[in-house]
């Protein structure tokens, strides 16, 4: 048994190669045989199948040999499978990358990740967008999407762990821009071009950022590999008195701005509630698998090289978005605006976990939200599916009766979420707050920081537990209220001054077998078999007991020990506060108790304050919201960040480009033609020159022989006697002209 | 009588010659014209032979003058070939009318 849980290189980088090549096959496969293949989704999904057996096989493995206390390092340039990108045999190449794999418990446990809620994600969509117009592309894409975030996360180093996040940027693109190219659904259309535009452009600003990071360690370090750059990190610490130097910060927040970018962090964090614009399976792989955890994994890869300065920034970033997510997230009614917000929420308290010394927390919490949020996901298109593409919970209500399967995983999910005792949910979130705890207690470490962190965390916990239970107060309890006449929900939204989408323009596209007569809701028996099935996957891992079992293992495969090599991990040790790492310390035992109270307290207030106000006190809400005024109306409208985003930075950007259009057009475009017309006005000089002398003179000669021609022809009459005549005459005239000289 | 009479007959001769040359409108004539222009210059050939610069008695310019008669007959016999031949061609014998060397 235990020879089969040995990691063996010689055949699992093999394993780990095909891993990375078949979705990437898969792709080329569906873009060019789409209408070839009968069914090239079934190869796609059985494809992701493989890829998520193989995951938990290498997991597995790396599990049993960190609970058998070994170090789980395995590079694949060790055993010379590598790839040299401007390689040179040369002593000292001026740039010499080589690309291989890197797989440690860290890559381990989120390929596995990646590799089965991609997996679920592709089953779900078979049956969520079956119909569309774009169905084989859409598969396609999915597939690339998951190829991006494997590569990302097997990449030996930084550079190409950046040209994989790149990938997946446009692939989000892609994704996200879905339903852009359908022009019959105008809402849709307008708000997937919009939203994806939005989503490209700003990760752009933090791949700037991440960008510039890389080459300040390149410039450095003269390495990219994340093994090089964590030795050299430590070397040149010691160097400096072990102090970080200067540039470094600087570099760590560059490197911060990419994580900021991709995972959404305030102020970049606009992009991911507009990205449910594309379809829903998409959104489960954008808030759980992909995309956003690539951000946060970049931090758990990076951490080392982060100075204490960098990580004060992280936490209260971290902090605050963790707290102002939450508050947003209470006040949405778009079912899958308020899951949006939620991942926003729990993206903050992973940064802030990292942030606050805490980076195994950080990485735990991803590994369970991914499963979670990718269950919420799916579990809202189910219900988004089931009630024909409404996605207001006004509209909803009631639907426990008729989506069972959807609400049972749902609740498991969103207990899970909420931190509710032994649901997945609890463990990791627990952790973050024991961090926080164990920060407060270090105050020479992060003093007011962390006070700060330990007071957002906290209340964005309960918030959390509060809009989450409201979620499903709202949906799957009360009455069914779909059937509400138009004029009264217009009046709603309209008494919101929000907009929101036209509730009666279907979905796009993903509806195209629309044909059931009535309107209730349902779910559908004969899509059981791939959509309910792949809900079902991913809630079993948030229930108790299987929680406690991943608790257990992912554990013992992610600690401070294990996610770097020895002598880097005693050098982190000195950052981080006491009692983070070493689980015996008496800083250890305080923190955990006191996190375990507060979590505990945090999560039954906001489930027992949502139960009182949505299913005891229904009528309390709209008068709380009411008494609130301008505080609910702020949070609403999203602290009209978005209003100051365009106001700030996209209409000065808008302006700019009219003034240099002006300039391009009147100045530059002026300038040019200013030649061209010159250049016209010689070439006329030129060629009337041309006509006027050079040809005219040559006509001229022909004028003048013609004219002679036509001049002598007349003296060739042919007739013999004038011959004589001229003969007699010019003999007459010679004689005359002798006589007379 | 001296040359100067001679040479006088032989200046109106050649000059009515060579007014028929020009002026009429008949290839026979024509040839009538060259035969006078002919007899003009055997006139001078005759008559400088008795009065000119020769010896007494020396027969040079009389020779001459038989040669050009006998060469004038050669000349009427193919002449009146020639002329034959334009009247076959050119239903006429108006030298006008022959006016193919324009080509």
């Amino acid at each position: 048994m235990l020879g089969l849980l040995e990691f063996d290189p010689s055949i699992d980088f093999k394993l780990l190669l095909a891993v990375l090549l078949i979705p990437l096959i898969g792709y080329v496969l569906q873009i060019f045989l789409r209408d070839k293949l009968p069914r090239g989704d079934w190869i796609l999904t059985g494809g992701m199948g493989i890829v998520a057996l193989i995951t938990v096989f290498l997991a597995a493995k790396a599990i049993a040999a960190t609970t058998a206390g070994e170090e789980f390092f395995h590079a694949s340039s060790d055993v010379g499978m590598q790839f040299g990108w401007f390689y040179s045999d040369l002593e000292t190449p001026a740039v010499n990358v080589i690309a291989g794999i890197l797989y440690d418990p860290l890559g381990a446990i989120m390929l596995a990740v990646v590799g089965v809620v991609s997996f679920c994600v592709h089953l779900f969509s078979q049956g969520y967008m079956r119909g569309d117009k774009r169905y084989a592309i859409f598969f396609a894409n999915l597939s690339l999407f998951t190829f991006a975030m494997l590569g990302l996360v097997l990449s030996d180093n930084i550079l190409f762990l950046f040209i994989f996040w790149e990938i997946m940027g446009l692939m989000s693109y892609l994704l996200i821009g879905h339903f852009g190219h359908d022009p019959s659904q105008p809402f849709f259309h307008r708000w997937a071009t919009w939203a994806s535009k939005k989503a490209f452009l700003t990760t752009r600003v933090g791949d700037c950022c991440l960008f510039i990071g890389i080459f300040m360690f390149w410039d450095q370090f003269q390495t990219l590999s994340f093994t090089g750059l964590w030795e050299a990190g430590r070397a040149a610490v010691e160097a400096n008195g072990g102090e970080f130097p200067a540039w470094m910060t600087t570099a760590g927040l560059f490197v911060f701005g990419g994580t900021v970018g991709k995972s959404a962090q305030f102020p970049l964090h606009i992009w991911l509630p507009d990205a449910m614009a594309g379809p829903t399976p998409v959104s489960a792989m954008i808030h759980a698998a992909t995309m956003v955890a690539a951000g946060v994994f970049l931090l758990g890869r990076m951490f080392p090289l982060l100075s204490p300065e960098v990580l004060t920034v992280v936490a209260l970033t971290g902090s605050f978005t963790a707290l102002f997510a939450a508050t947003i997230g209470m006040t949405a009614f778009d079912l899958k605006a308020v899951l949006a917000w939620s991942t926003v929420s729990q993206l903050g308290f992973m940064v802030a976990a990292v942030g606050l010394g805490h980076v195994t927390a950080g990485m735990y919490h991803m590994v369970t939200h991914a499963f979670f949020k990718g269950c919420l996901f799916l579990a809202a298109g189910s219900v988004i599916h089931g009630c024909h593409h409404v996605q207001d919970m006004r509209l909803m209500g009631g639907l426990r009766r008729k989506l069972p399967v959807t609400y049972i995983c749902m609740l498991v999910c969103t207990l899970a979420i909420a931190g509710f005792p032994l649901f997945s949910g609890f463990y990791s979130k627990d952790q973050i707050l024991l961090a926080g705890w164990a920060s407060v207690g270090d105050i020479d470490h992060f003093g007011g920081t962390a006070l700060f962190a330990l007071i957002a965390l906290p209340v964005a916990a309960m918030m959390t537990a509060f809009y989450m239970l409201r979620l499903i107060f709202i949906t799957f309890h009360g009455e069914y209220r779909g059937n509400m006449q138009e004029h009264m929900y217009s009046e709603m939204i309209a008494s919101e001054g929000v907009e929101g989408p036209d509730p009666n323009e279907h979905g796009p596209g993903e509806h195209g077998d629309d044909s059931h007569a009535t309107h209730e809701p349902h779910e559908d028996p004969f899509r059981k078999n791939s959509m309910t099935q792949a809900l079902v996957i991913l809630a079993v891992m948030a229930v108790p007991g299987v929680a406690w079992v991943v608790h257990t293992w992912v554990g013992g495969l992610i600690s401070i020990h294990t996610l770097y090599p020895s002598g880097i991990a005693d050098w982190i040790g000195a950052k981080v506060p006491e009692g983070i790492f070493d689980p015996d310390s008496h800083m250890a035992h305080v923190a955990h108790g006191r996190a375990l109270y507060l979590s505990l307290f945090v999560a039954c207030t906001g489930i027992l304050g949502a139960f009182y106000l949505y299913v005891m006190r229904r009528d309390l809400p709209a008068k709380i919201t009411a008494g609130l005024g301008i505080l609910y109306t702020t949070c609403r409208r999203r602290y009209y960040i978005d209003e100051i985003a365009t106001a700030c930075v996209i209409n000065p950007c808008v302006k700019l480009a009219v003034i240099l259009k002006w300039i391009d057009e009147k100045i530059v475009d002026g300038l040019v033609l200013l030649v061209g017309r010159v250049n016209k006005l010689a070439g006329f000089l030129s060629a009337w020159f041309d006509r006027m002398f050079v040809d005219g003179a040559v006509n001229a000669v022909a004028h003048v022989s013609q004219a002679f021609g036509a001049a002598f022809r007349l003296l060739q009459t042919g007739r013999i006697q004038q011959y004589a005549t001229f003969a007699v005459g010019g003999g007459l005239l010679t004689a005359a002209w002798l006589i007379l000289s | 009588m001296g040359l100067g009479a001679y040479v006088a007959v032989s200046a109106a001769l050649f000059g009515l010659g060579i007014v028929t040359i020009i002026s009429r409108r008949n290839i026979i004539y024509i040839l009538m014209g060259i035969e006078m222009i002919l007899n003009a210059a055997n006139i001078n050939f005759v008559a400088f032979n008795r009065f000119g610069l020769t010896e007494a008695g020396s027969l040079e310019g009389k020779m001459f003058a038989v040669f050009t008669i006998i060469l004038a007959a050669a000349e009427a016999a193919v002449a009146l070939a020639i002329v034959l031949n334009v009247f076959h061609l050119f239903d006429s014998i108006k030298p006008s009318e022959a006016d193919l060397l324009r080509e």
